[in-house]
C-alpha cells in the first residue's frame, strides 16, 4: 500500500515501546533503518490491522499519550493509513492524544458512587462505572511507565483530604462475596477458596473434570447438554447458547472463532470482575470447553482496560496453563488444540456489544455492525465466530458436571449494607435477595439491569428472565442497585443520560443525536417542570428504540422512561 | 450500457400491502422504488456499500422488533414491508429534527421537503441545543470542509478509502456527538494524504463538501443553480476515458462531476478531470 506518514518521528522511548511489542524493524519500510536491501524489496502490501490496539496501549501504557510520531510509528509498522488509526485511537477515552501526567487518576461519578454521595471527580477526570462498586466510591489510577502501574481506591471517603495519593492494597477478592465459602455455591464456589494463581488449587477444587468430561461426550455432545440445560445467556440478551454453538458449529466456513465479552461495562455491574478475579481457571477451562464443541482453534479473551486485578489474574492462569498442557497444540493429550489470547479494551463501554468487540479486536473503530448477518455466519475477521459472556462460559463447567447450576450472579450496590455479587436460584423474589443484602434507610426503587434496565418498586417481583419480563423490566447483567429516599433522582437520570451520551459511538443520528437531546431535556426538567419536555423525552427515545442501529442506542431511555412512569419522577 | 450479469431468482415482496418482484439481493429500498414508493435517503449512496447512519430510511418489517434501514436491509421472501406507518413516520420525523437541529442543512437537497411532508419542527430541542457549529476549513484552494454541515454519513471517508480511492485521507475520529471527519490529527489536507481527486466532494450528500468555486459563489450570493447548464463529455487527460459533467455558469465552469452510472468513472474522478480545467 503506497501510504502517507508524514514527518514525525517517534521518540526513542516510543519506538522502544511498539518494538518490545512487535519485534524490531525489518526494513526501512517498517521505519527501520535504511539499507541497501530495502530497494530490492517492496513495503509489505497487507495490514498487520489487528496489532493496532495493543501497539496503542504500549505506547500509552508506557508514556502516557500517544504523539503523532508514535502514531506514524505504529502505522509504518503495522501499514496503516495515519488517518484511520488516528480515528482507532481518539475512540477510546483511555487514550490521550495529547500531552498529560503518566499518572492519571479516574473518579468513578457513575450510578453506584453517585448513590454514594460522589458529586464531581475533583482533582481526577471524571469516568463511568469502573465495575467496582461494591467499594463505591471508588477511583482507579493508571500510572504509565515500564511497568504500567495501576491502583484501585474503594470505599475511601471523598472529603478526605489526600485519598488517592497513598497506595494501598486492594482487598481479598472475597470481600466482593457475602456469601463466600457458603453452601449453595456453585458459580462463585471457589472465589476466596482457592488461590487464583495456582493451576494445583483449582484442580484440586474440581477444575477441568468438565473439560475431560467435554472430550468424553465429543463436540455434539457438548453442544447437546448445553441446550438441554437451558442455558441462556448472561450478558443481557438471554439468548440461548445452545442454539447459538450449534450454530456456529454446523457453519462450513473456516476457521471458527470464539470471543469471551469479558467487557463488562455496564454500570453497577462487576460479576465478571470477580469471577475472573477469584477464579480466572475456569473461565480458561470454559473457554475451552467451548471452543471444542464449536470448532475453534483461537479464543479472544476481550477484557475492559480498567479492570487491572482481573487481568493480571487472566495472564498468570492462561500463562500456566499453556506451560502445563491446558492451552496449546494438544490440550490434555486428546489432539484438540485451542490457544487463547487475551486483548485489553481502552475505555468503551459499546464494545461490549458482539459486533462492536469484533470491530476493536481487527483494529477498527469499535462500532457495532449491521445483522443481519449475525456473528455465527459471519463474525470476527468475517468468519463464523461464537461470542459469550463471562458469566454464560463458565456456567458451562457445572452443566456438564451435575446437569446445571440454574443459578444467576447479581451485582448488589447502592443503599445496602452488604454489597456485592450474589448468587441465588433464578426466579427469587427481589425480596429475598436485599434480605441478604440489607438494604438502609428506606427504600425507592431498585434499578434492575443498570443504565440499560429499569426501575422497579415491587420486591415480589421474580428474578428471572421471564419474571422480570413479566414486570415491564429486564435481569440485563444482573445490576440490583437499591436507592433509598435520600437520593437525587433527578440527578441519577441525567447521569444515566450523560453515561449514553459519552458512550455513544456515534455512528448512527438516533442514538448520536438522541442521547445528547435527552441529556439536555433532563437537565431542563430538573429546574422546571414541563409537559414539552416530557413529551420531548418521550418521542426521542422511541426514536432511539425503533431507530438505533444497536442495543446501546435502543435501550439508552428504558431507564428514564420507567422513572417517569413508575417513580413519577417531574411530576 | 448495463453490465452483464448472472440471472437472478425473483422473490416476492410486500410493499404497504401492494406485490412486488425483484431480484434475489436486492435491497428494501430497490423494493420501495420498485413499488413507487419514495423513501428518503441521506447517507445512501448509489455508487457505495451503505452504511445504513442517517435512519431517514427505515421502514417497518413485519416481525422484526425494531424499525429496519430500507437502504441496507436486504429483501426477503414474503417480506412484509411498511413504508408509510406511524412508527416509521415517527421515527423519520425525529431523526430529521435531530439532524436539523445540531447540523446546518441548508444546502441539503430535499431537506426543506422532507421536514414539511414528515412535520419536523428542530426548534423545538430550544435555542441552547448542541450543535456541531464550527467555521468552515480552507486550507486549499480545490474544495472546503464545512463539517457545522456534516452529518457524519461516512460516505467521503468511504469514497477516500478502500472503497474507491485508497488514499485514506480521512476517518472519522472521536466518538460520540463530538466525532468528526478528520485527517490524523487534524492536520491541514495539505499535510495529509490526499491527493485531491474530490471523489469526496462527488458525494457528499449535505454540502459539507463543495469546490473552493462553488463555496466562494455561495458566499458572494452569485451561485445560481438555476443558471447553470451541464454538459457531458470525455476527459482529454489520458486515455482512460472518464466522463465529465461540466457545470456552466456565465459561460464559466464552476464544477466538474461525473455522472454515477458511468461504468468508466462511478462518478470519480482524479485530480486532473476534477479541477484542471483551468485551460478551457
Amino acid at each position: 500500500m503506497d501510504l502517507h506518514f508524514g514527518d514525525a518521528e517517534p521518540t526513542a522511548e516510543e519506538r522502544a515501546a511498539v518494538d518490545a511489542l512487535l519485534g524490531p524493524p525489518v526494513t526501512a519500510w517498517e521505519g527501520g533503518d535504511r539499507t541497501e536491501a530495502d530497494l530490492r524489496s517492496a513495503a509489505r502490501a497487507e495490514q498487520a490491522r489487528d496489532r493496532l490496539l495493543p501497539a496503542l496501549h504500549a505506547v500509552n501504557d508506557r508514556v502516557g499519550w500517544i504523539s503523532e510520531g508514535a502514531l506514524a510509528y505504529i502505522c509504518r509498522r503495522l501499514t496503516i493509513p495515519p488517518a484511520e488509526a488516528y480515528g482507532v485511537a481518539s475512540f477510546y477515552s483511555l487514550f490521550s492524544m495529547e500531552p498529560r501526567p503518566a499518572r492519571v487518576l479516574h473518579v468513578c461519578t457513575d450510578l453506584a458512587c453517585l448513590a454514594k454521595g460522589v458529586r464531581d471527580a475533583g482533582e481526577g477526570v471524571a469516568s463511568p462505572c469502573l465495575g467496582l462498586c461494591e467499594r463505591a466510591p471508588a477511583a482507579l489510577a493508571l500510572e504509565a511507565g515500564l511497568p504500567p502501574k495501576a491502583t484501585v481506591y474503594g470505599g475511601s471517603p471523598a472529603a478526605d483530604a489526600t485519598p488517592y495519593t497513598v497506595e494501598r492494597p486492594e482487598p481479598p477478592v472475597a470481600d466482593a462475596v457475602p456469601q463466600a465459602g457458603g453452601q449453595g455455591l456453585v458459580l462463585l464456589r471457589r472465589v476466596g477458596v482457592v488461590d487464583p494463581a495456582s493451576l494445583d488449587d483449582y484442580r484440586a477444587n474440581g477444575g477441568y473434570q468438565a473439560l475431560r468430561r467435554a472430550f468424553e461426550l465429543g463436540p455434539a455432545g457438548v453442544i447437546r447438554e448445553v441446550t438441554e440445560a437451558g442455558l441462556v445467556g448472561r450478558g443481557g440478551a438471554a439468548f440461548p447458547t445452545g442454539r447459538k454453538w450449534d450454530a456456529t458449529a454446523r457453519q462450513p466456513d473456516q476457521p471458527h472463532y470464539l470471543v469471551c465479552n469479558a467487557d463488562e461495562s455496564e454500570p453497577g455491574t462487576f460479576k465478571d470482575r470477580v469471577i475472573m478475579e477469584g477464579d480466572p481457571y475456569a473461565l480458561v477451562e470454559a473457554m475451552t470447553i467451548a471452543a471444542y464443541a464449536t470448532g475453534c482453534r483461537k479464543g479472544y479473551l476481550y477484557i475492559r482496560g480498567e479492570y487491572p486485578r482481573a487481568t493480571a489474574a487472566l495472564e498468570t492462569a492462561i500463562r500456566t496453563a499453556r506451560a502445563r498442557g491446558m492451552l496449546g497444540a494438544d490440550i490434555l493429550g486428546h489432539g484438540f488444540a485451542f490457544d487463547i489470547e487475551l486483548r485489553k479494551g481502552a475505555g468503551a463501554y459499546i464494545c461490549g456489544e458482539e459486533t462492536a468487540i469484533f470491530n476493536s479486536i481487527e483494529g477498527y473503530r469499535g462500532e457495532p455492525r449491521t445483522k443481519p448477518p449475525f456473528p455465527v455466519e459471519k463474525g470476527l475477521f468475517g468468519k463464523p465466530t461464537v461470542v459469550n459472556n463471562v458469566e454464560t462460559l463458565v456456567n458451562v463447567l457445572p452443566i456438564l458436571l451435575t446437569g446445571g447450576s440454574d443459578t444467576k450472579l447479581f451485582c448488589v450496590s447502592g443503599s445496602v449494607g452488604r454489597p456485592g455479587v450474589y448468587e441465588l436460584p433464578l426466579g427469587t423474589p427481589l425480596r429475598e435477595l436485599l434480605d441478604l443484602a440489607r438494604p438502609a434507610g428506606r427504600l425507592k426503587a431498585v434499578l434492575l439491569g443498570g443504565a440499560a434496565g429499569s426501575f422497579v418498586t415491587d420486591l415480589d417481583v421474580p428474578l428471572s428472565f421471564e419474571g422480570t419480563r413479566a414486570a415491564g423490566a429486564t435481569l440485563g447483567s444482573g445490576v440490583v442497585m437499591v436507592l433509598d429516599e435520600e437520593v437525587d433522582l433527578p440527578a441519577f437520570l441525567v447521569r444515566i443520560a450523560a453515561f449514553f451520551r459519552d458512550e455513544s459511538c456515534g455512528q448512527c443520528v438516533p442514538c448520536r443525536v438522541g442521547t445528547v437531546r435527552q441529556e439536555e431535556a433532563l437537565h431542563r426538567l430538573g429546574r422546571r417542570r414541563s409537559d414539552e419536555d416530557l413529551v420531548l423525552l418521550r418521542e426521542v427515545g422511541q426514536t432511539m428504540r425503533d431507530a438505533s442501529i444497536c442495543g446501546l442506542g435502543q435501550t439508552a431511555w428504558n431507564a428514564v422512561e420507567s422513572a417517569i412512569d413508575r417513580l413519577g419522577a417531574f411530576k | 450500457m448495463i453490465p452483464l450479469q448472472p440471472p437472478r431468482r425473483l422473490i416476492d415482496v410486500e410493499v404497504d400491502g401492494e406485490a412486488v418482484r425483484v431480484p434475489e439481493g436486492s435491497t428494501v429500498l430497490d423494493a420501495c422504488r420498485t413499488a413507487g414508493k419514495d423513501i428518503p435517503t441521506l447517507c445512501y449512496g448509489d455508487t457505495l456499500t451503505p452504511k445504513n447512519a442517517c435512519r431517514v430510511c427505515v421502514v417497518e418489517v413485519e416481525g422484526s422488533r425494531t424499525l429496519a434501514p430500507a437502504c441496507s436491509r436486504k429483501a426477503e421472501a414474503g417480506m412484509v414491508v411498511g413504508t408509510d406507518t406511524a412508527r416509521a413516520r415517527h421515527s423519520r420525523k425525529v431523526v430529521l429534527e435531530l439532524l436539523a437541529s445540531s447540523t446546518d442543512l441548508s444546502t441539503t437537497p430535499m431537506a426543506k421537503e422532507w421536514m414539511a411532508d414528515y412535520g419536523a419542527d428542530p426548534a423545538r430541542f430550544g435555542e441552547e441545543a448542541a450543535t456541531v457549529a464550527q467555521p468552515p476549513k480552507v486550507d486549499n484552494d480545490l474544495y472546503v470542509r464545512d463539517y457545522g454541515k456534516c452529518i457524519l454519513c461516512y460516505k467521503c471517508v468511504d469514497a477516500c478509502g478502500e472503497q474507491w480511492q485508497n488514499s485514506f485521507a480521512i476517518s472519522v475520529a472521536g466518538r460520540g456527538f463530538d466525532a468528526t471527519i478528520s485527517t490524523e490529527f487534524d492536520v491541514a489536507l495539505t499535510d495529509s494524504a490526499c491527493v485531491y481527486c474530490g471523489n469526496c466532494v462527488e458525494v457528499c450528500p449535505t454540502g459539507a463538501l463543495s469546490f473552493k468555486t462553488e463555496f466562494d459563489m455561495r458566499a458572494e450570493g452569485t451561485w445560481d443553480e438555476s443558471e447553470q447548464t451541464t454538459t457531458t463529455t470525455i476527459c482529454s487527460y489520458c486515455g482512460v476515458g472518464c466522463n465529465l459533467t461540466l457545470h456552466v455558469q456565465d459561460n464559466k465552469i464552476v464544477k466538474v462531476t461525473s455522472p454515477h452510472d458511468n461504468p468508466v468513472t462511478h462518478g470519480n474522478l482524479c485530480i486532473k478531470g476534477r479541477f484542471g480545467y483551468g485551460y478551457v
